[in-house]
């Protein structure tokens, strides 16, 4: 589903060359669950950014679900990014003059699905995160918790092969957090394949397998893989 | 998508009222200005009889001789500019000799109109003196009636022509052909009414560019036995001894008489300028000139060129209100950044779930467009309002100028979006630039 070969991203200057990541490889397999975890400023973060299409890299490979997608242009990343990846934030990103529908309904505006397919695919990813009741709310008249399960039913609603997760329970309180993984973790024995990234250790223990970066590079790329049933009973 | 951008900008413009009024205002100020001086400009510069013009000619001839004009200014080729009315004794030459398919000797006079109803009090008119050609010629409308004939011209028949304004006034707006109409110590038949005609500019007389037109339309022939009071702009040589009597004013080189032909192939405007050349030059030989012809015959766009109807001031103030408009966008500009880099967090967003580079400058291009359309109403009423301004300012003339007709409507509205997307352009691609991965960073 996601692989990367010795990929590198380097950020320069006149006068300075800053590897974020250096040859970084990692692989992915359809319905993974995979926890990226590593020291702030460890590249956790710009491995999401450039599996999300939302960032160039500067070498290697980077293959999405079979397609490599270097030197694709920004429209052909972009309808990638709209078909095979969903994205939930830290910051649950949702647009505050949109109703909890309308959010949900931005990527499949840009998908070019008709009304009626749109709607059927609101209202069913809005039941999936158990929702739909508040389909007419505000952003600003839900509860963090609830922000998170739209901005997840807005991940979910165009159908993406591979969900990236950005510190989905960093901006929640410990309840909140747990509503939000037992999601993630059923969306994922449903068949999604997840990579998230996180500086938590419980919530890494949660996943199949961790994936460890320090300074820009996998250093656990081999650690064993972890069932998610034992992950349940250590949270 | 287009509804779907549409609605997206109706969102954003509710989301920031404030900088969205303050930018629909500098554009709405900056089509106000704009369009205000544009309407007057095209209303100065636009053809008064856009069907007739281009078969209509006036002549010129220069019975005061070289050195004579007293206004010491020279044509754009460089030739002495001369008089550009005639004198009484050639316009009737001209009009004797019939070379022209139609045409028309004229001019304005002064006359007192006492209605035969005793309730209405006596009143001063504006009345021009002509030949029956004039209303064909021009294409005058008619309401009641018809216009006098040849003969009537010949006959120096008492038949007037009266515009539907004071066929109202004097007749309650009746068909009031047949009727009689005491002017001055005349009576008058009524043989025609007019409709509406307002030819703008008045360029049969320039004189006046913006007056109304006349109320009396009288047979010249006819005005002339009358001895009807002349009350146009007239200028006589320096060295012209002075008027005895009415009879001395039509024997004089004194020039007081508008001409107009109509010429409709490009033969018959060189036969009739070969023409011109040789009556002058036969006014020479009889000793009345004493200098090679000198005679001109202009079209209607260069006879409104010649007498500058599109005021210099005009012109100026155009250019300063397109530039004013230019400042206006800037800070429309500025605004838009503002707005739009306002928003960068969810135009990230949008770009992290699949909207293009492309399908984001569409959407700010249609907010602006938007924004624009909104503008330009802003600028159409206040264009509107700057136009009644004129009007309060040039109560006369110029007030007459003073209206927006729907291709200006169309005009100012239409300004306000392209402009409104042009000042858009640049904060749409700076929206359009922000990499969206900054915003997974910074949050």
């Amino acid at each position: 589903m996601l692989k990367m070969t010795h990929l590198s991203k380097a950020y320069r200057t006149e006068v300075v060359e800053t590897y974020a990541l250096r040859d970084f490889s990692i692989h992915v397999r359809e319905g993974e669950f995979v926890a990226v975890t590593g020291p702030s400023g460890s590249g956790k973060t710009t491995f999401l950014t450039i599996a999300g299409l939302l960032e160039e890299f500067s070498g290697g490979e980077y293959q999405l679900d079979g397609a490599n997608v270097r030197g694709l242009n920004d429209n052909q990343r972009s309808r990638l990014r709209n078909e095979k990846i969903g994205f939930v934030f830290q910051a649950f990103n949702l647009i505050s003059d949109l109703n909890v529908q309308d959010n949900v309904d931005v990527p499949l505006r840009y998908r070019g699905f008709n009304a009626a397919e749109r709607r059927r695919r609101i209202q069913q990813s809005l039941e999936r995160v158990g929702l739909s009741a508040r389909a007419r709310h505000y952003p600003a008249e839900l509860s963090g918790g609830q922000q998170q399960r739209v901005a997840i039913a807005r991940a979910l609603a165009g159908s993406p092969r591979l969900l990236l997760a950005d510190e989905p329970t960093g901006n929640l309180d410990t309840q909140m957090a747990r509503g939000v993984m037992d999601l993630i973790e059923e969306l994922h024995r449903d068949g999604a394949t997840i990579v998230m990234v996180t500086h938590d250790p419980e919530l890494a223990v949660r996943a199949q397998r961790e994936v460890h970066i320090v300074d820009g590079q996998v250093v656990d790329l081999m650690a064993a893989p972890r069932l998610v049933a034992g992950a349940e009973t250590q949270s | 998508m287009f509804n779907y951008y549409l609605r997206l900008a109706l969102r954003s413009l509710r989301r920031n009222v404030v900088l969205t009024a303050l930018t629909i205002a500098a554009i709405g100020v900056g089509i106000g200005a704009s369009m205000t001086m544009v309407t007057i400009f095209r209303a100065e510069a636009s053809d008064p009889i856009p069907q007739e013009s281009a078969q209509l000619y006036t002549p010129q001839i220069d019975n005061y001789g070289p050195g004579e004009n007293d206004s010491g200014l020279a044509e754009p080729d460089g030739r002495e500019r001369f008089q550009d009315q005639l004198a009484y004794v050639d316009a009737m030459g001209l009009m004797n000799a019939h070379a022209a398919e139609r045409q028309a000797a004229m001019f304005p006079a002064d006359l007192a109109v006492t209605p035969a109803d005793p309730r209405l009090l006596p009143f001063l008119v504006q009345a021009r003196a002509t030949f029956a050609d004039f209303f064909p010629m021009f294409a005058v409308p008619f309401r009641y009636g018809a216009a006098w004939s040849t003969a009537d011209d010949t006959a120096h028949a008492d038949v007037v022509v009266i515009t539907r304004r004071l066929n109202d006034k004097v007749f309650g707006g009746v068909n009031s052909v047949g009727r009689t109409l005491h002017l001055d110590d005349h009576d008058y038949r009524v043989i025609g009414v007019l409709d509406r005609w307002e030819p703008i500019p008045r360029f049969y007389d320039l004189n006046q560019p913006y007056g109304l037109s006349e109320d009396v339309f009288v047979p010249l022939t006819r005005a002339i036995e009358d001895h009807m009071t002349i009350s146009g702009h007239q200028d006589c040589p320096d060295d012209s001894p002075p008027l005895t009597g009415y009879d001395g004013q039509l024997q004089s080189e004194c020039v007081w008489l508008q001409f107009w032909v109509e010429l409709p192939t490009a033969a018959s405007v060189a036969k009739y300028r070969a023409f011109l050349n040789d009556y002058a030059a036969e006014q020479r030989r009889s000793g009345r000139f004493h200098w090679p012809p000198r005679t001109r015959l202009r079209n209607m766009s260069e006879w409104l060129d010649y007498h500058h109807v599109v005021e210099n001031d005009v012109k100026m103030l155009v250019l300063v209100s397109f530039s004013f408009l230019l400042v206006c966008l800037l800070n429309a500009m500025g605004l838009m950044l503002a707005k739009i880099m306002g928003r960068t967090a969810d135009i990230n967003v949008r770009r992290a779930l699949g909207a293009s580079r492309t399908a984001v400058f569409i959407q700010c291009l249609i907010e602006a467009g938007v924004i624009g359309l909104a503008g330009g109403l802003v600028g159409l009423a206040l264009t509107s309002l700057g136009l009644r301004g004129l009007v309060l300012l040039f109560s006369g003339d110029a007030g007459r100028l003073a209206h927006l007709d729907l291709a200006e409507v169309g005009c100012a509205v239409a300004l306000g979006v392209i402009a409104a997307m042009a000042a858009g352009l640049y904060p749409t691609w700076r929206a359009t630039q922000v990499q969206p991965a900054w915003q997974l960073k910074t949050q």
